[in-house]
């Protein structure tokens, strides 16, 4: 039993020195953008920098959307799934997984063919459509994962019974869906949000092939023509993954003491 | 003749009428942004520039700058699938098995949600920063250890450069798959294979791995696509100058290299093909591992 312990401290320590030295790395090299020590200059300089304001911004308003999208369309989708039509289910859990089968280079590759200016729906072609489009590709990319957390969040709540108790007191499906669903799989619902937050705010390959100025184009500019910005960003960048991990953490947590024990 | 509403099928009456509502715009969504773009691609892969069926576009990619290109891509993915099951299953052994104190475990767990998410751009910055030229790691070694990396031959853009970053996702995401399987492997299954006269090994090679194995094989196929459609770390690490199947891709939508879609329907779609065999690979299995964990 000793020589296990060994043993797993011994993969722990080799483990945790692969993960914790690029992280260390990107700390150390981001402060050594004054040559006579350790400073903050590199975050000052990009966080001055309007480029950086401007893509970061775009890039937070996009995730926001992205979200409430994906709260919009997954929602009343996992609940009428799970209070009418159970034989839907593995129709719409194999469409969620889908984003994550289909590489996202090739899903935006398939919205460039078919939405380009010379299509039907030429949304590539106006500053609105090009908008909408990485709105809905984001969108896409987090059903996966929305679906999930919320499919997770039903599970725990009686669906049906809810159901009945509120139409009997004369709500409609709207006032079901806001009042009486959504608060009961908020934590679940932001458990998806978080993570999806995480996931767009530094994507790459949407907003490069649709030429969008966000955060992730942003980031891969600076890193070809920078030597120090880019580690401030990478950190910042880490620091908002982590962030959204522990939020979902935070919110499970709390939902677990706050929720009635059956 | 009158119906009343009850005699109708279930799905006519005016209240299921009213759920479809509820699901439809998801249907359409699934339709627009998901199943017509890469209907789209799959089709075009068969289809010359007239609009005819043929297989002239798929025969391209055994040009040998596509081949090989495609070559680098699985070797890669298979190599960091490999590694990341060995290396994630090791950590997630030891923390589950290993009599670890609890909250080493619960840190170790919430690290690897973090590490599996912050793939893209980010990562490679991070690498670059820690074993580029100038990187921390690169003159550690060099002022404490008198280890010149670069002068051995070394750089992080390359295939190996791009292996380790790439582990740095995968490893975390087979902690995360590989613990609960862990964790279901009972006690009593132990105690039991110990009772009858096994030792350790003999219990890991007739117990535990046939229990485990459709675990393992499935994520290593999963790893395999997560590492396959990765483009954002591929392309921040390395600019375009190592030409995997993703970055080609790339390039080609972009119009920077060749210019003819259909190879790029092409491209697209053996990768599709390659990422869905895997996934099926994982989900067959994966099947399979619930049979024990109840």
């Amino acid at each position: 039993m000793r020589e296990r312990r060994l043993w797993s401290w011994l993969a722990v320590a080799l483990g945790g020195l692969y993960f914790l030295l690029p992280l260390v790395g990107m700390f150390d090299f981001s402060m050594r953008m004054q040559r006579d020590g350790y400073s903050f200059e590199a975050y000052r300089v990009v966080l001055a920098d309007p480029q950086f304001q401007q893509t970061f911004g775009y890039s937070v308003v996009l995730a926001l959307l992205t979200i409430v999208l994906g709260i919009l369309l997954i929602v009343p989708t996992a609940y009428f799934v799970r209070l009418r039509f159970p034989g839907l289910r593995p129709v719409v859990e194999f469409l969620t997984l889908l984003p994550l089968v289909i590489p996202p280079i090739v899903i935006v590759f398939g919205y460039i063919r078919i939405y380009n200016t010379s299509s039907v729906l030429p949304l590539t072609g106006s500053w609105w459509g090009t908008n909408l489009l990485i709105l809905f590709g984001y969108a896409t990319l987090s059903l996966p994962y929305m679906y999930r957390s919320v499919d997770t969040g039903l599970r725990t709540i009686d669906v049906g019974s809810l159901t009945e108790a509120a139409q009997s007191l004369g709500s409609g499906w709207t006032r079901i869906l806001t009042v009486v669903i959504l608060p009961n799989v908020f934590v679940s619902v932001l458990s998806g949000a978080f993570l999806t937050f995480a996931i767009v705010i530094g994507e790459y390959v949407f907003a490069a092939l649709l030429n969008v100025g966000s955060f992730g184009p942003y980031m891969v500019w600076m890193g070809g023509n920078r030597a120090y910005e880019p580690s401030a960003l990478a950190v910042v960048a880490f620091a908002i993954t982590w962030a959204c991990m522990a939020l979902i953490q935070l919110v499970t947590r709390f939902s677990k003491f706050s929720s009635v024990r059956r | 003749m009158t119906t009343s509403v009850a005699s109708l099928p279930a799905v006519f009456r005016p209240r299921q009428v009213l759920s479809w509502f509820g699901v439809a715009p998801f249907f359409v969504f699934a339709t627009l942004f998901l199943i017509l773009p890469t209907l789209n691609i799959v089709l075009g892969a068969f289809r010359n520039a007239e609009g005819q069926v043929t297989l002239e576009n798929l025969g391209k990619l055994l040009t040998p700058s596509i081949r090989s290109a495609f070559w680098i891509s699985i070797e890669l993915s298979l190599l960091t699938a490999a590694l990341g099951c060995l290396f994630g299953f090791l950590i997630a052994a030891a923390i589950t098995l290993g009599g670890l104190p609890r909250p080493l475990r619960n840190a170790i767990l919430t690290f690897s949600g973090v590490a599996s998410n912050f793939a893209g751009v980010p990562l490679a910055f991070a690498f670059i920063a820690t074993l580029g030229r100038l990187g921390f790691v690169t003159m550690l070694l060099r002022h404490w250890f008198g280890i010149n990396l670069y002068g051995s031959g070394f750089n992080i853009v390359s295939f190996l450069g791009l292996a380790l970053t790439y582990l740095y996702f995968q490893i975390p995401l087979m902690v995360l798959i590989i613990t609960p399987a862990l964790e279901g492997l009972r006690r009593e299954w132990r105690e039991a294979a110990e009772s009858l006269g096994a030792n350790g090994f003999q219990y890991w090679r007739l117990v535990a791995l046939p229990v485990l194995w459709p675990s393992l094989l499935g994520t290593l196929a999963l790893l395999f696509a997560n590492a396959f459609g990765a483009v954002a770390t591929a392309i921040a690490l390395t600019g375009s100058s190592l030409s995997i199947a993703p970055i080609v891709l790339f390039a080609q939508i972009r119009g920077d290299v060749l210019n003819d879609p259909h190879l790029g329907y092409a491209i697209a779609f053996a990768m599709i093909l390659l990422t869905a065999i895997a996934n099926a690979i994982y989900i067959l299995l994966r099947m399979r591992a619930e049979r024990w964990v109840k």
